[in-house]
């Protein structure tokens, strides 16, 4: 109990400047097995410390607090003292401690999650992951827990404006892999299928030593996305892949290649009987949405087909050529596609007509001269960043260290740049 | 069209009705050509003319191929009976022995199996075949090159009389080693060539053309006709058109009828018309065919495919088409082409729906129906073939059955890709630098742990 009152007073005292900080921090880390020892009793203190001013201490003291296993009663108590925290801590602080507030804030998930609430712990995890990044461009171990509590409780406009910024650090790989497949099924879920495809991919093809679950479930949303985006699937894997994963992913993943094999040949029917025969294994996978929207996806590919041929049909010629039962569901379907700006045209109902148009788009617009024009200045920066990362590693002493052990591997002119004195 | 003498457009009525008339390269007006539409011969195949071209072994297996495919009986038994006389000329038993089966008595006495004839022959072949080994044998101890190489060559003659292409071929392949004089090398490249053809093994047949072209002295005009045949074959059988309509269109006239152990020089025609129509574009078509004079007199013996050529690049496509069907009765019982007829026959009539939309912005698709002798609905569905197939650059107005020209749009199609381009990069490049930052942690998390 001395110890923790001691602590206390300390931890009063310490918080105010930046140096005082540090020498708290150190006096926090020796003490934290015994306070790790203190656990059950350390609640009430917490009243005595406020989170804005003593922020270092007080997640010091939360997190032992929380370290023991989550039980309902204490659950409800808990979200809320750390719901505070979150909200009122002061990031400089925090940062000196990130692991303790990482594992504050899962417990925070966890609790919330055996609340059956996780609408409660989205705002706060969204603070908390900003608080935590020291840039924008940086990938926390805190984006994934976000974006899980986002997926369940349904918003998914809040866990899209974290999607929106471009990562380009990362703390561990496994961050990574989660937060492209969370984020891929949260545009899936908003039904943006270029960002989702796009964060599929790069968990597809990320570095990895060995094959892991999270890739092999990526690849099949991955392909079911790619399917209905584009209608077609490229049957082999980029070669910047890791060799693991292109080893072994598509014998994971073998009832999904089938599918989109039988996607390729166009045969309406045949797809529908291997969706049948295959629900369960798709339901598992709890994909069976996807699936049924790569059905409907058939349909509208061959009627896009059908405006590079043909200037006006007719509703029953539609019909028979997608295979669809009668002229008004063909109707549903090209009104469907009109409204979705797929495609461009026009129904008669009177001749029961439908009139193909061109694009509309003439690319002679303000709008489109600043888009392209944005594009552009935004590449620029891109390579400049590419250029500099370039320089970065050319210097590094653990990369040219590599690179002169494997000369004899590798291409002369590949390595030709690395000085000699790097052949170990 | 409504029945106005005179003054309406005499040009507008032509290719309107583009079917019987239009714009003539030949000094025939429309009208008179509609008249003197020369040989149709939807009539069946004279047995006896077409035999006549042919001699040796080739005339048999013609024949017997005609039996095989042919659906009238009365043409069956007269390609059989034939056959029959010619191989009973010859020394062919085993030949004789399927032509007897084949025939089954329906041709009476005279043609039944004769067992007397067939023993007396293979007695025959067994005293000489033992007579040329021990010549051979002769001549090999006494190591006189050329009496060797014409042992081996008597050889190859024996075993191809008696229909054991294999061994033909590999005596008439020893020769080489005894070959001294060019004569020589092309005598066994033309034998190698004939047995091959026989063999149905075309990958030989290519070359030993190239063997025989490649001799140092000047080869004389028959023989190069007869090594253009023989390749253009080889390509046909390759299914490879262009090269066989060059080859084919390169015979000289010298070649008369000094090949007709393999190919006449109506084959030639035909092959070598057909297959240019199907691979060429206009230019090489006017070009090659139509303006070369040596090939004008092979063209001759074929009136019909020198018609619908001309057809063909005067866009008379009904014509052309009319005369394709009444050919391809007789086109399937040759034995070489009878595999090529449809592939053939399929380019010919895309070529030609492409080429008649080309010259137009917009084509009323009931008088393209009209001009093809095809119905509208028909007529829809190639042309949506050849469209998804990026053949035609148009688009359909079903519901008013016109076809509209449609070029693309440069500039949108500029713009378009310029923006995915754009994206793509954009993708590319965060994505490497996403995976660079994830190597690197790979790195350092390697090196902590050998420190």
């Amino acid at each position: 109990m001395n110890l923790v009152e001691g602590l206390l007073t300390q931890i009063q005292g310490l918080s105010s400047t930046a140096s005082d900080v540090l020498s708290l921090q150190n006096v926090l880390k020796q003490a934290d097995e015994s306070l790790h020892a203190e656990s059950t009793r350390l609640l009430p203190f917490l009243d005595q410390l406020d989170p804005s001013k003593h922020s270092l201490g007080y997640l010091y003291f939360l997190e032992a607090c929380t370290a023991g296993p989550v039980t309902t009663e204490s659950a409800s108590s808990f979200v809320l003292v750390i719901a505070r925290f979150i909200s009122s801590c002061v990031a400089e602080q925090i940062r000196l401690a990130p692991d303790k507030f990482i594992s504050v804030c899962k417990r925070f998930k966890d609790q919330v999650l055996l609340l059956e609430e996780p609408l409660r712990g989205v705002a706060p995890m969204l603070t908390a992951v900003r608080k935590l990044q020291s840039s924008t461009e940086h990938l926390t171990t805190l984006h994934p827990e976000f974006l899980l509590l986002c997926l369940l409780a349904k918003c998914y406009k809040t866990g899209l404006s974290i999607l929106e910024e471009d990562i380009f650090e990362v703390d561990q790989p496994r961050d990574l892999y989660l937060y492209c497949y969370y984020g891929g099924m949260i545009c899936i879920g908003q039904k943006c299928f270029r960002k989702a495809l796009e964060l599929l991919h790069n968990v597809v093809t990320a570095p990895m030593s060995t094959i892991n679950a999270i890739a092999v479930e990526a690849y099949k949303k991955y392909i079911l996305v790619s399917l209905i985006h584009h209608g077609q699937l490229s049957t082999s894997l980029p070669k910047y892949a890791s060799g693991v994963a292109q080893r072994n992913l598509k014998s994971l993943c073998l009832s999904y290649i089938e599918l989109a094999n039988s996607y390729n040949n166009g045969k309406i029917a045949d797809l529908e009987t291997y969706v049948q025969a295959n629900m369960e294994k798709f339901g598992s996978d709890n994909n069976l949405g996807l699936v049924k929207q790569v059905v409907s996806s058939i349909y509208k590919r061959n009627i896009q087909r059908l405006t590079q041929t043909y200037l006006t049909l007719s509703l029953q010629d539609i019909a028979n050529t997608v295979q669809l039962n009668s002229p008004k569901e063909a109707e549903m379907h090209v009104l469907q596609m009109i409204q979705d700006g797929e495609i461009y045209a026009t129904i008669n109902q009177k001749d029961g007509m439908v009139r193909f148009l061109e694009d509309p788009e003439l690319y002679k617009t303000c709008e489109m001269i600043e888009h392209i024009d944005l594009s552009i200045q935004r590449l620029m920066t891109l390579s400049k960043k590419l250029t500099v990362m370039d320089e970065l590693i050319s210097c590094d002493p653990l990369y040219l260290g590599k690179a002169g052990r494997e000369r004899q591997r590798f291409d002369f002119d590949d390595f030709d740049s690395v000085p000699q004195r790097f052949n170990i | 069209m409504d029945g106005i003498e005179g003054a309406s457009n005499p040009m507008m009525e032509e290719m309107q009705a583009n079917g019987t008339g239009g714009v003539d390269g030949s000094p025939l007006t429309s009208t008179s050509r509609r008249k003197n539409r020369p040989i149709v011969s939807g009539e069946p195949l004279d047995i006896e003319a077409y035999a006549g071209l042919y001699t040796g072994r080739t005339k048999i297996k013609r024949l017997m191929f005609i039996a095989n495919h042919c659906d009238n009986p009365g043409m069956q038994l007269e390609a059989l009976r034939m056959a029959y006389d010619e191989i009973k000329r010859g020394e062919n038993t085993h030949l004789y022995r399927e032509v007897v089966q084949k025939i089954d008595g329906r041709l009476g006495p005279n043609y039944a199996m004769d067992a007397a004839w067939c023993s007396t022959i293979e007695r025959k072949a067994e005293q000489r075949k033992e007579k040329l080994e021990s010549e051979l044998n002769a001549y090999r101890t006494n190591l006189i090159k050329e009496s060797i190489r014409m042992g081996y060559n008597d050889f190859g003659d024996f075993y191809y009389a008696h229909g054991a292409l294999g061994d033909a071929f590999k005596s008439y392949v020893r020769t080489r080693d005894y070959c001294t004089t060019s004569k020589h090398i092309i005598q066994m490249c033309l034998n190698a060539i004939l047995v091959s053809i026989e063999m149905v093994q075309f990958s030989n047949v290519t070359s030993y053309v190239s063997k025989a072209e490649q001799t140092p002295e000047a080869l004389d005009p028959p023989t190069v006709a007869k090594l253009c045949c023989a390749a253009g074959l080889a390509h046909l059988e390759a299914k490879k058109y262009k090269l066989a309509a060059r080859k084919f269109l390169e015979v000289g006239p010298e070649l008369g009828n000094s090949y007709s152990e393999v190919i006449a020089p109506q084959d030639v025609a035909t092959y070598g018309g057909l297959c240019a129509l199907a691979s060429f574009d206009r230019t090489e078509l006017k070009n090659k065919v139509i303006d070369n004079i040596n090939f004008r007199d092979f063209l001759e013996l074929v009136p019909e495919v020198r018609e619908l050529i001309n057809d063909f690049y005067s866009s008379h496509y009904a014509s052309c088409l009319e005369y394709l069907g009444n050919l391809k009765s007789n086109l399937m019982l040759d034995i070489h082409l009878y595999d090529h007829v449809e592939t053939l026959y399929d380019q010919i009539r895309n070529k030609a729906l492409i080429q008649y939309t080309l010259p137009f912005v917009s084509v009323d698709m009931r008088m393209m129906a009209d001009a093809f002798k095809t119905s509208v609905v028909g007529l829809e569905k190639e042309l949506e073939a050849l469209i998804t197939d990026n053949q035609i650059q148009a688009r359909i107005d079903s519901h008013n059955k016109i076809l509209y020209a449609r070029h693309a749009d440069q500039r949108n199609a500029t713009f378009q890709r310029v923006l995915q381009t754009g994206n793509e990069f954009d993708q590319g490049v965060r994505a490497m630098l996403l995976r660079s930052s994830l190597l690197k942690y790979d790195y350092n998390i390697r090196a902590l742990r050998k420190h």
